[in-house]
């Protein structure tokens, strides 16, 4: 799948590729050590966190989990 | 008020498939409509829940009155945020995912939870959720009526998505060892249109 940032797919490629084999083979079965993907996610987020100021798009700022309508009055 | 969609589909794949197939959905047959796909924020919490945050651009299909009544005034992207949190101590990935641009235009809100059934391991109950509602004075309510029916149309395709990548996963994983006595059995009606896809 291309990343938002036309620079960024092969990064994210790489960057994915390590996290599912961390989901499925670690996460999934409560194994805790050190995150292998850490460094790979960070040059993907630098790429990324670019090509989303140069094209403006609105997200910084917006709550996690944000418009849970679950939460009455939200 | 708006338009409110639910739905709730057992599908006979283990959680932890399912939530590995989560996570490796896009690009898929019926995924088209979906452009591009990023992880801008994610987190493992002190409580081993998985953070997530993806941002999505996908084409924004908008029924041709709308287009003759707003020329040139939208672009043909919206972005979509899809945040989720995956609590592998309880089964259950709850996402929440809605448009950030043109949500005056239309918001559309989505609540999916994929629970791990406890007395029956090897299912998952996914249930869906949607608020769409529209802002425009005068027009909400047709606008609102497209929302809907473009929302089941995509819930549709997400579903039958998540087979594919579901079958894939399966594919990989078993590969020699060919146990195809397990039946597709799948409660979704949407996804009986297509010729059935085999998975756990």
């Amino acid at each position: 799948m291309n990343s938002v940032g036309e620079g960024c797919t092969e990064l994210k490629r790489e960057y994915d590729q390590c996290f599912n084999r961390w989901f499925a083979e670690k996460f999934l079965k409560g194994d805790r050590s050190a995150d292998p993907c850490s460094e790979l996610f960070l040059k993907y987020h630098t790429c990324v966190q670019k090509a989303i100021k140069e094209k403006d798009i609105p997200i910084e700022g917006v709550e996690f989990m944000g418009p849970n309508r679950e939460k009455p009055g939200s | 008020m708006g338009k409110h969609f639910f739905s709730e589909t057992d599908i006979k794949s283990a959680w932890e498939l399912v939530s590995t197939a989560f996570w490796q959905r896009y690009p898929n047959p019926y995924s088209n409509h979906v452009l591009t796909e990023d992880v801008v924020f994610r987190e493992v919490t002190s409580d081993n829940r998985l953070l997530s945050r993806r941002l999505f651009t996908k084409t924004n299909r908008m029924p041709r009155w709308a287009e003759r009544v707003f020329p040139g005034n939208l672009s043909r992207t919206v972005y979509i945020i899809e945040d989720s949190v995956v609590d592998p101590g309880n089964r259950s990935l709850t996402t929440l995912t809605w448009n950030v641009n043109h949500a005056t235009f239309m918001r559309v809100v989505e609540r999916c939870v994929f629970l791990g059934e406890r007395d029956r391991p090897v299912w998952t109950r996914i249930t869906r959720e949607a608020w769409i509602s529209s802002g425009l004075f005068g027009l909400s309510r047709p606008i609102q009526e497209f929302g809907l029916a473009r929302f089941r149309s995509n819930q549709a395709k997400a579903m039958k998505g998540l087979e594919h990548a579901l079958s894939n996963l399966q594919n990989a994983s078993t590969g020699s060892h060919g146990d195809s006595a397990e039946k597709h059995k799948n409660l979704n009606s949407a996804s009986k249109a297509q010729k059935p896809q085999q998975y756990i």
